[in-house]
């Protein structure tokens, strides 16, 4: 059924936890219930097949919209039928693993696109994601556990959601759960404890988790006090010593290259400029400012970093100058910008080529400016 | 290498050891459902593990309950063994020698911040825990975020409840493990009698609820991080970096450390980090200098920076060191508008330390 004009956005709920089998599920499906016992319209319109047992039992008491089959290199896999549920048009939708991908074939590559037309519907849809999965999480999560998610769900899918709720266990409890063959089928449970599931991941997975959970409660307070003018002591002016917030507001630039560096860049400029309110964009700075006389490798490695960074909400700008860091420099003075965000790669590579260095140059040049030289996270610590 | 403070174990370290070693022996642990209100569901989720530890074959018993209670807490009640506490007409307190005589596994204590009747052996219930625990007894018990004791005045700020009945942080620290059951503050509402209102914050009451809300799960990570730490060093391994941002300034006399003290401050509170500053001590510093770093060092402690001063020949070698030591992710440093031939001789301390600091970000000051 599609939607009119006028169909108020859907609202969406986010169960965020740190690994399989934490429990997002379960309370996503208890809440259901909740809701389905207060009169609410509440379907599922997607689960894994695969779930516990105890899961299973929340969900059979719930409406369930029959998952769409299709056959891909002659096994059959089952996705949420997107259609079948606009059909149904629930109040409320629950669905499984936000950061899902679709199996070849279906109308959308990932899940949360699939979530964005329910919402588009109008229809309030619950879902479920962990921390890992995260876009601009993804280096932090590396660096900590040594593992590259590859299935992440970009930072405003989770921004647009109205709540976000913390399920939490105790690494105890969750290696319990798993060595009780609880999360995962036998064979899978070794692979577990050699990857996410090792050492001291659970507890930085789970710190990640409830600072996360905490900073995306936080926004939703600032989002909320916009809106009215509502006042409640902020936990930074209840502490003592905490700074007001009377700073001149930061803005942050972010210089793309070519370099697979700069996607971690541009994730980690997104994230403290979430966490400062400051203003972020991102620059690239060619001989001509035409991206088509670059070589068709760069350009389109360059191109892929300006929509990466757009789809992060960054705004870019392709500017054109012989001298990087000098017109980095002047274009950082003419838009009030506080920080240059820079490579760590970067400084290494072009100190090789030029025998001078990059960094330098703009610290140089930048009498007024601060410049962050961002580390490479994808490489594992030794001390 | 450093001569301001030996690496001493933080008070809630050792008080965790001793009772890790009073507990050892007999595996019993300490596990504490924290809530930001009344009405997240604590009771629930810790009797449900209680009915689950029970049907799996764990000898539990409840040694308090709260006194209101949700239907749903009721039947899972029924479910399990009670031990009344003692009633004078002064009050109650949890029958201490009956659950060590009867000698469960598992106790459960809901709620853990209580005063005891005049009279009885301990002033506060968390002590009679301490007792249980010495015995070999594991405790599952529940606290809101207004009876942590430095907590009471935050949560008194914002929503007006006051309480006299408290546990110190340092027993949550020391605490096996936590856990922070979290629920949007309109079920939580909702479970209180209030009309249920659209998902998301409505109104100024969800609102505030909402603030306490972050202040407990920000009280929760601080604990998953001192027991990571503890983990780390039980293990021998790697410090674990970037679970949380922690931001070091480096500070020389001719840097300009009071931007960098300034700004390192208000990183601190936006990120809920935590903020160190350092002083490498090199030779041949004149009076004058010896004095601006005086001036910063206060500065930096006003900022509410753990300062240390660190002595070494290799400057960037013992920042770095001291950065892993912290597991800091972020580090300041000033960039030195003065030419040495020092730094002719072996390269500009700025660039050697980006080099040096890999894997922590560092960001580079004006003079």
């Amino acid at each position: 059924m599609p939607a009119s004009v006028d169909t108020p956005r859907g609202s969406l709920k986010v169960y965020l936890g740190y690994a399989a089998g934490v429990g997002k599920t379960f309370q996503m499906l208890a809440d259901g219930r909740a809701a389905a016992q207060r009169g609410v319209d509440v379907v599922i319109a997607y689960f894994e097949p695969h779930a516990r047992p105890d899961t299973i039992e929340q969900a059979e008491r719930l409406e369930i919209v029959p998952h769409r089959k299709i056959e891909y290199r002659g096994k059959t896999f089952q996705e949420m039928d997107t259609e079948a549920v606009l059909r149904r048009n629930p109040s409320i939708a629950l669905v499984d693993e936000l950061a899902h991908t679709n199996i070849s074939g279906s109308a959308r590559t990932k899940r949360w696109e699939d979530v964005q037309v329910l919402l588009d519907a109008g229809i309030e849809v619950w879902t479920t994601m962990n921390v890992q999965h995260i876009e601009s999480l993804n280096d932090q999560i590396w660096q900590i556990t040594g593992i590259q998610v590859r299935e992440t769900v970009p930072d405003g899918i989770v921004r647009q959601a109205a709540e976000i709720v913390a399920v939490d266990v105790t690494p105890d409890a969750l290696l319990n759960r798993l060595k009780r063959g609880a999360v995962y089928k036998p064979e899978m449970v070794e692979k577990a404890l050699a990857g996410f599931f090792k050492g001291s991941n659970l507890g930085a997975l789970r710190e990640l988790t409830l600072r996360q959970a905490a900073h995306e409660v936080d926004l939703r307070q600032s989002a909320y006090d916009e809106t009215r003018a509502f006042q409640v002591p902020r936990i930074s002016e209840v502490r003592p010593g905490g700074v007001a917030d009377n700073q001149p507001k930061e803005r942050i630039l972010i210089h793309i290259t070519a370099d697979p560096s700069t996607a971690m860049l541009i994730r980690r400029g997104r994230r403290v400029a979430d966490y400062l309110h400051a203003d972020c964009i991102a620059l690239f700075v060619h001989r001509t400012a035409q991206l088509s006389e670059l070589p068709a490798q760069e350009r389109e490695a360059v191109e892929k970093h300006l929509r990466f960074a757009r789809s992060l909400q960054i705004g870019t700008q392709v500017v054109g100058g012989t001298d990087i860091s000098k017109t980095v420099v002047e274009f950082a003075r003419r838009n009030q910008v506080t920080q240059i965000f820079v490579a760590h790669s970067e400084v290494l590579l072009l100190d090789r080529l030029r025998g001078r260095n990059f960094t330098e140059n703009i610290v140089r040049k930048a009498q007024d400016l601060q410049v962050t030289v961002v580390a490479d996270r994808s490489r594992r610590q030794v001390s | 290498m450093r001569v301001s403070e030996l690496p001493r174990p933080s008070p809630e370290r050792l008080l965790k050891q001793v009772q890790a070693e009073e507990s050892k022996q007999w595996g019993a642990k300490l596990k504490i459902f924290l809530g930001y209100a009344p009405g997240v569901g604590k009771s629930y989720r810790m009797l449900d593990e209680a009915r689950r530890r029970h049907d799996r074959g764990e000898d539990v018993v409840v040694g308090a309950v709260q006194g209101q209670q949700s239907e749903d807490v009721q039947a899972l009640l029924r479910k399990l063994e009670l031990i009344p506490p003692l009633q004078t007409p002064d009050g109650q307190a949890i029958d201490l020698d009956a659950i060590l005589r009867r000698a469960p596994q598992v106790c459960v204590i809901d709620p853990l911040a209580a005063q005891n009747a005049p009279g009885s052996r301990h002033a506060y219930r968390w002590q009679d825990v301490q007792e249980l625990l010495r015995n070999g007894i594991s405790v599952l018990s529940s606290v809101n975020l207004l009876h942590v004791e430095e907590y009471k005045e935050k949560v008194q700020a914002i929503t007006g409840k006051n309480t006299t009945e408290t546990i110190p942080k340092s027993f949550l620290l020391a605490a096996d493990d936590i856990v922070i059951v979290d629920v949007p503050p309109d079920l939580c509402l909702w479970r209180q009698g209030e009309k249920l209102t659209s998902t998301g914050i409505s109104n100024s009451q969800e609102r505030k609820l909402s603030e306490l809300r972050e202040l407990a799960l920000l009280l929760t990570a601080e604990v998953v991080d001192a027991q990571l730490e503890t983990y780390v060093h039980a293990h021998g391994i790697e410090p674990v970096f970037g679970t949380h941002e922690r931001f070091l300034v480096c500070m020389t006399p001719h840097s300009n450390a009071p931007a960098m003290i300034e700004s390192g401050e208000r990183n601190k509170d936006r990120f809920q980090g935590e903020l160190y500053a350092v002083y490498v001590c090199g030779p041949g510093r004149s009076k004058r200098e010896r004095v601006t770093i005086r001036r910063y060092f206060d500065a930096a402690k006003k900022a509410g920076a753990s300062t240390e001063i660190l002595e070494s020949n290799d400057p960037i070698a013992a920042i770095v060191e001291f950065a892993r030591e912290k597991r800091i992710t972020q580090i300041f440093i000033g960039h030195s508008t003065r030419d040495t031939w020092r730094d002719r001789f072996f390269g500009d301390p700025v660039l050697r330390l980006i080099r040096a600091a890999e894997g922590i970000d560092v960001r580079v000051f004006p003079h």
